[in-house]
């Protein structure tokens, strides 16, 4: 893809954002450079450097929005390095909204500099040429579940075929889950009605990467909120959400995606939109930023992003009933950054944990920091996210035998982390265990 | 010796990614907590040793270059500008705690471990850090012996200076010292309390042993909302004047209060309050409920709207944050701001408070006022627009002014923030020439070739005097010019010698 000119030579203002939709100087502004974020950023963390930290990013953010610094490597490292975990958001007590800054930021470079290499290679196969084209996504997902059950993928690994692969995708190819014959989308009805006294209607959201690898956790949504009067759709147009095309900067494509999205959801007419990937819920979630400038989708966005709810927190608030069978095991939760920072949803996976008869849930120290996922951060900084999932593993308490989260790209990491280790961990999503409970007291009756 | 040839030296003592030379990875760097005056650093080094401390100062001065230390950079008084292209010698990765000694209640660490985290680390057995300045989440403790910072408990327990017994010390020229003792009080001068508070001029401490203590057995504390600032005051006097000595007590006004409402640690204080207090007492268990009475009891005769003890743990740390995070959320109310650190008598609270608040009208800035109510600690905070031609001048100009109230009545000009460059004016406030060759020559016993921190802390003698008299008449009668003209700015005391 070759550098775009730029559209909007901003008059008379000097800035190294010369691209549309840039970041805005209401949101750097509000940094008052107290520091509080650095200790909370997993990047800075890692390297002590201020470049690596909010509000060392706000700060080349700010500069080069005032021409004090050119697009170069001095800003795009720093803001490429970011996982857009927004830890810093939560901590931050002047508001500053670096998650969208960090975005629009990404967004100029985009223009700027299209990524070459490995790393613009993979972003753009996924990002332009699968994801958005539920086609070319439901393909994708028939040729690896073909090469796990034709014997290619033992044969891929006894012969060594894999070692061309760098080790964190190697590692990635070990631990992807068994691939369904069918995504939910396709298996699961259309219309399926709710049990007991009905207590709305929600649409889910399906999801691309859910869908390929996590399917069964989209149907075991279904059911859960099947079981607790809630009537689910399961609308057949939808595509994936755009959440890693604005995180990699490609605001345009996402803004495509989005309007579908929004228009088909539309249509739907049901009270919810239902989620169970926090990457994914918090980017619907957040539509309304993608289209500020957008006289038609904005208000659209609005109304739609009101509708969105986590599974979580939709149980929670339209109240559901405890499991009355027993799963016995001891687990402990991680927040997935995008739940915890992004969507503020803490307490209700946990409280859907503890109605579980027989499990138990032991924390895990420091929960809310980052696993490295990040979208396909894991792809494009593999030593970094490597990193994080050390401290990750370390963190895990020795006594469970499961980690529980509300993220595919968590899960994915983190089963990553246990393959790593040899360890003897089930990598859980907070829904799974929850069916299970209802399951079993379906046997039980 | 160039630039490039700098890095390579660098390099060559702490590897490449342990140095940042290239003047594209300098930017971030250019201040610290206070933002109102900037400038890049020649280089950023990253050592991880006293070894490595010793070697980069060696390679430094031997070459004549600039440098100083610097930690979380979350210091407010421009501590770690390197307004002289200083190679910045960033501790940040020293963070080790290296050993605890619990029965005799010390803790050796190195600089770069962040306050909070000690606490932290010790809490399990029952132990804690007691400074606990409101960036302890993040601050170091080098950071906080170079500034010798204080904190909300400090009213009881001491500021940082009381709580450190030894430090390893790189002096200016590379050579490494032992300064206090462990144990017991160290003959010969106390060249520890010289260091404690020397902003960085003096030399790099590169492993601190600290006093921990034991946590107290019960913690009670209290939210006391008052209708008049003057109410307010007077119940902190009648509190300590009762001979209570509590924990904290700490007071926010109203605009403070707005500003951390509106963020993340939202407490949902009343609109039409003048002062909220947090009053916290502790010691042992059987003792602390009957104090905590007696605080309510001195708070109702000062007719207090409502006070509460919270209830849970969780309702006691929301009002912490509430406090702690009140300097940030002023981001919420104001583009910028500049924090003062004055100091007063306890007793002259009120009168204090309103001429600060006459020196608002006049200025049209805002005044957000947090601080330690206990000790007189005030931090006034000065909200300005840095886009506004000429403001950011009128706010430095309102915090000298605030801070000139605070010496006449009998305080300081800081508290524990440090005078750093925000405050070496003022510090004539405080001394004659006098006073401050003698500082000066103190510092150069340690820093003969002034390469480490230079400019910062002690004003320049009276050379140029025409010079400083000018930027006073300028001072003193901004208001008659409306705004500054623009690029126009007052020159720091470094420029005004450079072109005097």
């Amino acid at each position: 893809m070759a550098k775009t000119e730029p559209e909007l030579l901003s008059a008379g203002r000097q800035t190294a954002f010369l691209w549309p939709d840039p970041p805005e100087e209401d949101k750097y502004s509000v940094c008052v450079h107290c520091g509080f974020c650095l200790e909370v950023c997993p990047t800075y963390q890692e390297w002590k450097d201020e470049n690596h930290s909010p509000r060392g990013r706000v700060f080349l953010i700010k500069e080069a929005a005032e021409g004090k610094l050119p697009l170069d490597e001095s800003v795009i490292d720093p803001v490429f390095t970011c996982l857009d975990c927004r830890a810093c958001e939560t901590v931050c007590p002047s508001g500053v909204q670096v998650g969208a800054l960090i975005e629009e930021a990404r967004g100029q470079v985009h223009h700027a500099q299209p990524k070459t290499g490995m790393t613009g290679a993979i972003e753009r196969f996924f990002l332009r040429g699968v994801f958005p084209h539920p086609k070319r996504l439901k393909a994708l997902r028939g040729l690896m579940r073909f090469y796990q059950k034709s014997g290619l993928r033992t044969a891929a690994r006894k012969t060594g075929a894999l070692r061309v692969l760098p080790k964190h995708l190697r590692e990635m190819e070990a631990v992807i889950p068994d691939i369904q014959p069918k995504a939910a989308i396709e298996a699961l009805p259309e219309r399926m009605p709710a049990q007991g006294q009905k207590k709305g209607t929600a649409a889910l959201f399906t999801g691309c990467v859910m869908d390929v690898f996590f399917s069964d956790v989209n149907c075991a949504t279904a059911r859960v909120a099947n079981r607790n009067g809630l009537e689910v759709l399961v609308p057949r147009d939808q595509i994936c959400c755009g959440a890693l095309q604005v995180h990699a900067g490609d605001r345009e494509q996402a803004r495509a995606m989005a309007r579908h999205n929004i228009d088909v959801f539309e249509r739907s007419g049901a009270d919810y939109v239902i989620i169970n990937a926090a990457g994914c819920g918090a980017a619907l979630k957040e539509y309304p930023e993608l289209f500020k400038d957008d006289p038609v989708y904005h208000d659209k966005a609005v109304a739609f992003s009101k509708r969105v709810r986590d599974i979580s927190e939709l149980l929670v608030e339209v109240g559901y009933e405890p499991p009355r069978g027993k799963v016995e095991r001891t687990v402990t939760y991680h927040d997935a950054c995008h739940l915890c920072h992004a969507q503020k949803i803490r307490s209700q996976p946990r409280e859907l944990l503890r109605s579980i008869p027989g499990l138990r849930v032991i924390e895990m120290p420091d929960s809310e920091r980052c696993c490295g996922s990040a979208g396909i951060y894991n792809l494009t900084h593999p030593e970094m996210a490597g990193a994080l999932l050390e401290r990750k593993m370390d963190d895990i308490p020795a006594e469970v035998d499961a980690v529980v989260m509300g993220n595919p790209g968590c899960m994915m990491q983190i089963r990553a982390g246990v393959h790593r280790r040899q360890a003897d961990l089930d990598v859980l999503h907070t829904v799974e265990l929850l069916d299970l409970a209802y399951q079993k007291e379906e046997k039980q009756r | 010796m160039n630039d490039a040839q700098l890095g390579r030296a660098l390099t060559e003592i702490l590897g490449e990614r342990r140095v940042l030379y290239k003047p594209n990875q300098l930017h971030a760097y250019a201040c610290d907590g206070y933002t109102a005056r900037q400038a890049l650093p020649r280089a950023v080094v990253f050592p991880e040793t006293t070894e490595e401390v010793a070697a980069v100062v060696k390679l430094l001065h031997d070459n004549d270059i600039p440098f100083l230390p610097r930690g979380a950079g979350t210091g407010l008084s421009g501590g770690a500008i390197p307004l002289n292209g200083e190679v910045i010698i960033s501790l940040v990765r020293m963070n080790k705690l290296l050993s605890v000694d619990f029965e005799n209640l010390r803790a050796v660490v190195q600089p770069g471990l962040v306050n909070l985290t000690l606490t932290k680390r010790i809490t399990g057995q029952g132990f804690y850090y007691a400074p606990d300045p409101s960036s302890q989440s993040v601050c170091t403790i080098g950071g906080n012996l170079a500034e010798n910072a204080g904190g909300s408990h400090c009213l009881k327990y001491g500021v940082t200076t009381n709580h450190i017994v030894a430090t390893k010390f790189v002096l200016p020229d590379g050579s490494v010292i032992d300064l206090g003792s462990p144990y017991g009080d160290a003959p010969g001068y106390d060249l520890l309390g010289l260091v404690v508070g020397s902003e960085g001029t003096l030399g790099i401490a590169t492993e601190i042993t600290v006093r921990i203590l034991k946590k107290p057995e019960g913690v009670k504390t209290a939210l006391a909302m008052f209708d008049r600032v003057a109410d307010a005051s007077d119940t902190v006097s009648g509190i300590i004047g009762a001979g209570i000595i509590p924990a904290a007590i700490e007071m926010m006004d109203q605009l403070a209060m707005q500003a951390v409402d509106k963020s993340n640690y939202h407490v949902g204080y009343p609109s039409d309050i003048e002062a909220v207090l947090l009053i916290e007492v502790d010691g042992l268990a059987a003792g602390v409920d009957e104090v905590m009475d007696r605080v309510v009891e001195i708070c109702r005769r000062h007719h207090v709207r409502t006070v509460k003890v919270a209830q849970s743990e969780a309702e006691r740390a929301l009002w912490w944050s509430s406090r702690k995070m009140a300097f940030g959320a002023t981001g919420r109310i104001s583009p910028d701001y500049i924090v003062q650190d004055g100091v007063i008598p306890r007793t002259r609270l009120t009168e204090v408070l309103q001429r600060i608040a006459e020196i608002s009208r006049e200025s049209g800035l805002r005044i957000a006022n947090v601080f330690h109510a206990g000790d007189g600690n005030l931090h006034p905070l000065i909200c300005y627009d840095s886009r506004i031609p000429g403001e950011t001048e009128k706010a430095i100009q309102v915090g000298s002014a605030v801070l000139k109230v605070c010496a006449d009545v009998g305080g300081t000009i800081t508290g524990e923030h440090g005078v750093g460059i925000e405050k070496l004016e003022e510090m004539r406030f405080m001394f004659s020439d006098d006073d401050l060759a003698a500082q000066l020559a103190v510092r150069a016993v340690f820093n003969p070739k002034d390469l480490c921190n230079r400019g910062k802390l002690i004003p320049q003698p009276s050379r140029c005097a025409e010079v400083r008299n000018a930027r006073h008449i300028i001072e003193e009668n901004w208001q008659i010019f409306g705004t500054f003209p623009e690029h126009a700015r007052v020159l720091g005391p470094d420029e005004v010698g450079a072109q005097g």
